[in-house]
């Protein structure tokens, strides 16, 4: 029954990596006739050695390591102040959630409309309270600040809807009992309900981290990793590398770096949720 | 099938209803913001305080599906209409595939655990993770090799096996669900083990299912790099061709880009409510059910 689906990918996925990883042992480019020369090792040595790609690195770890603690507090909040019934809830939290499930090149689109100096709303509305006009994607800072908060605003209801998962999980009677103790609410937080939605922020984290390490269309369509390439992230620079430049056996090699990173955070990923459906506390 | 709605813990009344309200208002605020330029003529859309109060117009609607000649008089095709088709139909078609081997494949890792299910599984899983940047680089040369660059079989073909790991890992979770009492049951009584799949797990999942293709169409109604990269001119679908449209020009049409956003996001939002118990499966590929 498995056999139409693993010859799918077999032949659709797994195939053309296998062949890119080949290449990523030769020199070749896309875009000449010339057949592919082996290189061994090289390209992976290029990469590590070249300053542009730790660069291109550091400015991801700088996107995600931002974005995700936004997602993770923005999402929190959102998750307690949803974590009751109340009436109309099924509504406001359609209007929370929608971000989520809007393409990502959407929301870059979105963005770079309310960043926009002489029409963005987001732009203007600073600018009342700078003396000159404020161009939002004019520095790296700024830029960067920019995808950030343009990512974190999508992934938040993410972060909410898995907490919300682990609030409900909280048996009541524990509540009650800390209610028989007196028990303040900052000591009910922290000795009943985070024990209890610690291993679903653990998987928000891990989940948020693979994705937002893959960032490519927000950053390409936003700020086209400028000013200058500031904010040129790795997935960005792979693709500049692969179709600009027509450096195809570097770009693989980068890119095997990257899927090396991402299998690694995805066995965490899968061995977290394992750790999860063990823990008494499920079920 | 646990029944309980989005997870809730106690009971509030009105006065958090005004706090998640005002909210709500502020977070969905940026989507609101770009519906409501759809329906703006030029001028109110660039107001400044923004015009919460305007004379809508279907203008720029209008203008979506029909280019302004420069000269006056009539208008060309602006294309729009055959790029919303290619989104519906290749995501349609590669979904619909993905989704009958994904079930079929799902069943039997339920059911008929391999030596090594789990690396399966995980290989699995890592395809739909990876960066698509890595995948699109040999895609793309061989695409040109055989000729598939800017078909519609090209890209349904990949967009198939894009879907397919997300089908696997959904359906499987809704296999992994089902009360195992009823067919053990039916074996007993002699039933195949097609019979078992078609007539018991089967009618069980209907609505899991159904969730996991609307998941699966958004997913691909919402994919942007494969599409910018193996598409032409005659099988581009939207996000590319909104992307085509604010790339390159001087002086953007927000009203118009609006007006394509709307069109294009109405249907996911609209989704987002009636899938609001599946959301946390579905954005999970399946890895967390509750």
């Amino acid at each position: 029954m498995i056999a139409p689906a693993i010859a799918t990918l077999f032949i659709v996925n797994i195939f053309p990596l296998m062949w890119s990883f080949g290449l990523s042992f030769f020199e070749y480019k896309a875009n000449r006739i010339a057949a592919p020369v082996f290189k061994g090792l090289d390209n992976y040595a290029d990469v590590l050695k070249d300053p542009d790609i730790w660069e291109r690195f550091q400015h991801t770890a700088t996107i995600v390591v931002g974005s995700v603690v936004v997602q993770l507090i923005v999402g929190f909040l959102l998750a307690l102040l949803f974590a009751n019934e109340f009436p109309l809830r099924r509504y406001l939290l359609m209007l929370v959630l929608a971000p989520m499930m809007l393409s990502l090149s959407a929301v870059g689109v979105f963005f770079k409309l309310f960043y926009d100096p002489t029409l963005g709303f987001i732009s203007r509305f600073i600018s009342l309270f700078t003396p000159d006009t404020y161009v939002i994607l004019s520095t790296p800072a700024r830029a960067t600040i920019a995808i950030v908060a343009a990512d974190a605003w999508m992934w938040s209801p993410f972060v909410m809807l898995l907490v919300l998962a682990g609030l409900v999980s909280v048996p009541k009677y524990l509540y009650e009992a800390a209610e028989i103790d007196r028990a303040g609410w900052w000591r009910r937080f922290r000795t009943i309900t985070f024990p209890y939605i610690r291993s679903l922020l653990l998987l928000a984290l891990l989940f948020r981290t693979i994705e937002t390490f893959k960032i490519f269309d927000v950053v390409y369509i936003l700020t086209e990793g400028g000013p200058g390439s500031s904010t040129e992230t790795v997935s960005v620079y792979v693709y500049r590398l692969a179709f600009q430049f027509f450096r195809t056996s570097l770009a693989s090699a980068l890119g095997y770096i990257m899927l090396f990173a991402v299998i690694v955070l995805t066995s965490l990923y899968l061995y977290a949720i394992q750790t999860r459906r063990a823990e008494p506390v499920n079920e | 099938m646990s029944k309980n709605r989005t997870h809730v813990i106690g009971k509030s009344g009105w006065r958090r209803t005004l706090g998640a309200a005002v909210v709500s208002a502020i977070y969905f605020f940026p989507v609101y913001y770009i519906l409501m330029t759809a329906f703006k003529t030029r001028p109110d859309a660039l107001a400044m305080p923004i015009k919460f109060l305007f004379t809508p117009t279907m203008d720029n609607f209008y203008s979506v599906f029909v280019r302004a000649d420069i000269q006056g008089g009539g208008g060309t095709d602006s294309g729009f209409s055959h790029y919303f088709f290619n989104s519906l139909f290749i995501g349609g078609t590669s979904v619909t595939l993905a989704l009958i081997m994904g079930t079929a494949a799902a069943y039997g890792f339920s059911r008929f655990p391999l030596r090594g299910n789990d690396t399966y599984l995980f290989i699995i899983l890592t395809t739909r993770m990876l960066p698509p940047i890595i995948a699109i680089i040999p895609i793309f040369v061989l695409f040109r090799v055989f000729g598939l660059s800017g078909s519609y079989t090209g890209i349904i073909a990949l967009y198939t096996a894009f879907n397919l790991p997300f089908s696997i890992w959904m359906a499987k979770s809704f296999f992994d669900d089902l009360d195992r009492d009823i067919e053990d049951a039916a074996r007993m009584d002699g039933s195949s083990e097609w019979r078992v799949f078609r007539k018991i797990c089967l009618p069980q999942v209907y609505g899991g299912l159904a969730a996991t293709f609307v998941f699966a169409v958004i997913l691909t109604w919402n994919e942007f790099l494969f599409a910018l990269m193996l598409t032409g001119t005659e099988t581009r679908t939207v996000p590319v061709a909104i992307a085509r449209t604010i790339g390159g020009q001087v002086g953007v049409d927000w009203g118009l880009m609006s007006a394509i956003e709307t069109l294009f996001i109405i249907p996911v939002v609209l989704v987002t409510f009636v899938l609001q118990n599946q959301l946390l499966r579905g954005v999970t590929f399946g890895t967390i059910r509750k």
